[in-house]
Parts: structure tokens; C-alpha cells; sequence
């Protein structure tokens, strides 16, 4: 049975509650799987940052157009139907409440929805890009992620220790091993992997896991 | 009225030292690589302008467009959101030796701070960057019971921006992702000067289609052909490029 879900099969996951005609922001990186695993008669319209409304998957190699790119500086296409706008307007789009939701990655996220993204520390140089404005005016704001750092410490934590991208402002974690919603300040279990136990799942969170009846069975095919 | 600029090297010349200059671009996507250089060649010719101020997204990358300015000592101070760039060394080296200094803005505030300078707006409150390190010593206030910070616009002594098509008005269209912060610019400078890859009379753009009008643009240079930064980049291209007896030593 499944103990730890792969980062395609959290992207899955959490493609699974995004609605047909939803305008979406996918964070740079991991957050940007969950465009290639939208159900079956659902179409998402994807935001970029730099001024791109309604673009697709990448170019083959050698076919990009360099002036055709993503928050990520990848070479993006473009769906039929889409805009191109500059960027205080794009901005107007996340922080105006326009995105229907935005899917981040995170460093720690804390049981009142604060997120730390954008730096780990004081050293090197420092870079935020729109981690700030993301998290908010969405109406909904989800974080992708694993359970547990690469050290195996929890990500899912009381307060963050980290710098703040945003306060309070998470709504729902998908994580390896679970699915988590921030609620009144506290965490509560949608649903986890049947393969562990509560407490199992517990002991690798870093604050109190509450429920709201009984939590639903994490089932993602393998992909 | 015709705003046509002759040359590249006319269009940089009025730029001083200590100026403050926005940058268009995101990435090498809209960047004004011709102008950029122009202004470099500038300054190995003359020495100035030095100690300039550069409002852009980013620090630059490899070591051609603004990379290449930093790299020659141009740049006193970078504001930006994001100075990481597949290859950044040119400026995190000067900046983790103290030659640079950075002011960190979150994006959406950087693109909303230089629309507010154009649009004669001082200041504005933003929810971006609340309760973290980038709001720290800025005011904070409740509208609706919710806490935003206050922001400051950003204005520029001049701005150089890439765009499409320009007619001699400075009427200005952009091509795809290329626009990004350049509509803003074009209004947050007190001078703007635009290469454009095609020049084109007056009624040769419908006005439809006009995305930065000319009242916001100071000059216009055709550049045909433009230099796409991140095509110079997987060149490894260098700028200034090294003369030859230089490559031989």
C-alpha cells in the first residue's frame, strides 16, 4: 500500500478540486505539475505573472519564442482565447480577488494559514518575486507540498520559524500524505493515506491535527 | 511632431550620472538588449553614466543587457523583485562584496509603485508583504478591518523600454509577454525612449490597438531585428563582446 504519494500524484490531487472554467496561478516549480492532470472535461484558464492569461504546455525544443514565457522564464504556448496584459494588471488579477485560486509551494505552513516560501535565511540574496502577492486575493490559496522536510522535520508547524511570505492566509495543504485545511486557526484532517494510522500521521505534524467527523481516505492512482 | 530618434547612441545621450533608469523586461523577454548596450558603449567611451540607480524585475543575467552594466560598474543600486537568474554571478558577486546595493520589492508593488508614479498617485496601501521583513518600518493601516501597508510610488529619470511597433508620435504596440512592465514605465519616467522593431507613420497603427500612448513616450529608435537576451544567453554571449587580440592574450 501507499505510504509517501509522489509529487505528480499530490499535483494530481489537488488538480482534483480545481473547477471547469477556473482562473488559476500555479507557483514556479513543483505547483506547476498540477496543470498536466486536469480532469477529464474540465479546462482551467492558467495566470502568469508577466502579463499571460490562458497559455498551455511548453514548445517542443527549438520552437520556442523567448518573448512567450512564464513567471519561470520558461517558454510557455498559447490556448485559443488568450490575453496578454501588462503587469500592474496582472497584479490587479491576484491581489483584486480575480484568481479563483492559487496553488503554492512551501517551506513551513502554520495552523493559522501563515506560509514561508520565499527565503530560508539571512544569507546569500535575498529574492521574492510574487511569492508575496500570491498569497493574497485568490479565493482560495492551497500549498502543494511534502509532508515533512528533506531531514524529516515537520512542514505542517505551530508558528513558522522561517520568514513569512503572508499572514494567514492558507486555506488547504495537500501534502505526501495527507489532505489538510486550515480552519479557525487550527488544522483540520480532510483526508489521509489509509496505509497510516492517526497517530502515525500525527507524530510527523508539528501542530494538533483536529477533525471534523471522520477523515476521508487519501486514494491517488499511480501515475 | 516627429519623435524619432536617428541613432541608438542619440537616444542614451542625455542620461547623467547618479540617474535613476527603470529598465523594461522580464527575464529577457521584453528587454531593450540595443539600448541597454548603446548606453554601455557610452560609457566605456566617456565614463559616464556611472552610479546609476535600475529599476527592473530582475538583477540581469550572464553577462549582456543590464548583467553586462553591472558587470562594467555602472550600477550603484539595484530595485528589483527577483535578482536570481539562471546565471546571476555578475550580480550576486558585487552585491555579496557590498559594491551593490539592493532594495527587495515584491513584484505586484514594484509593478504597482512605478504605475503610481505615473499616474501621480504618492502613495497607496497594498496587502502584500503584511506581517513580514519587507514591510518592516513602513506604515500599516485597517481599511475594513483588514491590516495593508503603505507603499511609496516609484518615478525614474528616464526609462528604456523594447516594443513593437512605434509611430513617430511614440504610439507603442508590444509583442506578446514582452510588455510587461514597460506600459508603466513608459509612464513612471520623466524621459522615455523606445526601440522599436518597426517605426511607422502616423495611422500606422489603428489606435485600437495603441497599448502605450505617446504622450508617455519621449523618443522612439527602429531596431530591426532585436537581440532576444535569453538567444544571447544560451550563446554565451558577452557584452562588450572581447576584441580579438584580447581572445588571443
Amino acid at each position: 500500500m501507499t505510504t509517501k504519494l509522489t509529487n505528480a500524484q499530490i499535483a494530481w490531487r489537488a488538480a482534483q478540486d480545481i473547477a471547469d472554467g477556473a482562473y488559476v496561478n500555479l507557483g514556479i516549480g513543483f505547483p506547476e505539475m498540477v496543470a498536466r492532470f486536469q480532469p477529464p472535461g474540465r479546462q482551467a484558464v492558467f495566470h502568469t505573472e508577466n502579463g499571460v492569461l490562458g497559455f498551455g504546455e511548453a514548445p517542443p525544443a527549438g520552437e520556442e519564442d523567448w518573448d512567450l514565457i512564464n513567471a519561470g522564464k520558461k517558454a510557455i504556448t498559447l490556448k485559443p482565447g488568450a490575453a496578454f496584459f501588462h503587469h500592474a494588471d496582472s497584479f490587479a488579477m491576484v491581489r483584486g480577488g480575480h484568481l479563483d485560486v492559487a496553488i503554492l509551494g512551501a517551506y513551513q505552513v502554520a495552523q493559522n494559514g501563515d506560509l514561508a516560501n520565499w527565503s530560508t535565511g539571512p544569507r546569500g540574496v535575498p529574492a521574492v518575486g510574487g511569492a508575496m502577492d500570491l498569497v493574497h486575493g485568490a479565493k482560495r490559496v492551497a500549498v502543494v507540498t511534502d509532508h515533512v522536510t528533506k531531514d524529516g522535520k515537520p512542514k505542517l508547524v505551530e508558528s513558522c520559524t522561517l520568514p513569512l511570505t503572508g499572514v494567514g492566509s492558507v486555506t488547504r495543504i495537500y501534502t505526501s500524505l495527507a489532505v489538510v485545511d486550515v480552519q479557525d486557526g487550527h488544522f483540520v484532517l480532510r483526508e489521509k493515506l489509509p496505509a497510516i494510522s492517526l497517530d502515525e500521521l500525527q507524530a510527523v505534524t508539528g501542530a494538533r491535527l483536529h477533525l471534523d467527523g471522520a477523515a476521508g481516505d487519501l486514494i491517488v492512482p499511480e501515475l | 511632431m516627429d519623435k524619432r530618434i536617428p541613432t541608438l547612441a542619440d537616444a542614451v545621450v542625455g542620461i547623467p550620472d547618479g540617474a535613476t533608469v527603470m529598465i523594461g523586461g522580464f527575464g529577457g523577454s521584453g528587454a531593450p538588449v540595443e539600448l541597454i548596450h548603446a548606453l554601455i558603449d557610452r560609457y566605456l567611451a566617456t565614463g559616464s553614466p556611472r552610479n546609476l540607480t535600475v529599476i527592473n524585475n530582475n538583477a540581469g543575467n550572464g553577462h549582456v543587457g543590464i548583467a553586462a552594466m553591472i558587470e562594467q560598474g555602472m550600477v550603484g543600486k539595484m530595485v528589483c523583485s527577483f535578482p536570481r537568474s539562471a546565471d546571476p554571478r555578475v550580480f550576486t558577486e558585487k552585491y555579496l562584496a557590498g559594491e551593490i546595493e539592493l532594495e527587495l520589492v515584491p513584484q505586484g508593488t514594484l509593478a504597482e509603485r512605478i504605475r503610481a508614479g505615473g499616474a501621480g498617485i504618492p502613495a497607496f496601501y497594498t496587502p502584500t508583504s503584511y506581517g513580514t521583513d519587507l514591510a518592516r518600518g513602513k506604515p500599516v493601516a485597517e481599511f475594513d478591518g483588514r491590516p495593508y501597508v503603505q507603499e511609496r510610488w516609484l518615478k525614474a529619470d528616464f526609462a528604456l523600454i523594447k516594443a513593437e511597433l512605434g509611430d513617430h508620435y511614440g504610439n507603442l504596440t508590444y509583442r506578446m509577454a514582452a510588455r510587461n512592465f514597460s506600459p508603466l514605465m513608459a509612464m513612471a519616467a520623466a524621459r522615455t525612449v523606445a526601440q522599436v522593431t518597426r517605426a511607422v507613420a502616423p495611422g500606422g497603427i489603428d489606435p485600437e490597438h495603441v497599448v502605450t500612448p505617446g504622450i508617455f513616450v519621449s523618443g522612439i529608435v527602429e531596431v530591426a531585428n532585436p537581440a532576444q537576451e535569453e538567444a544571447l544567453n544560451r550563446a554565451d554571449a558577452v557584452y562588450p563582446p572581447a576584441r580579438p587580440q584580447e581572445v588571443q592574450a
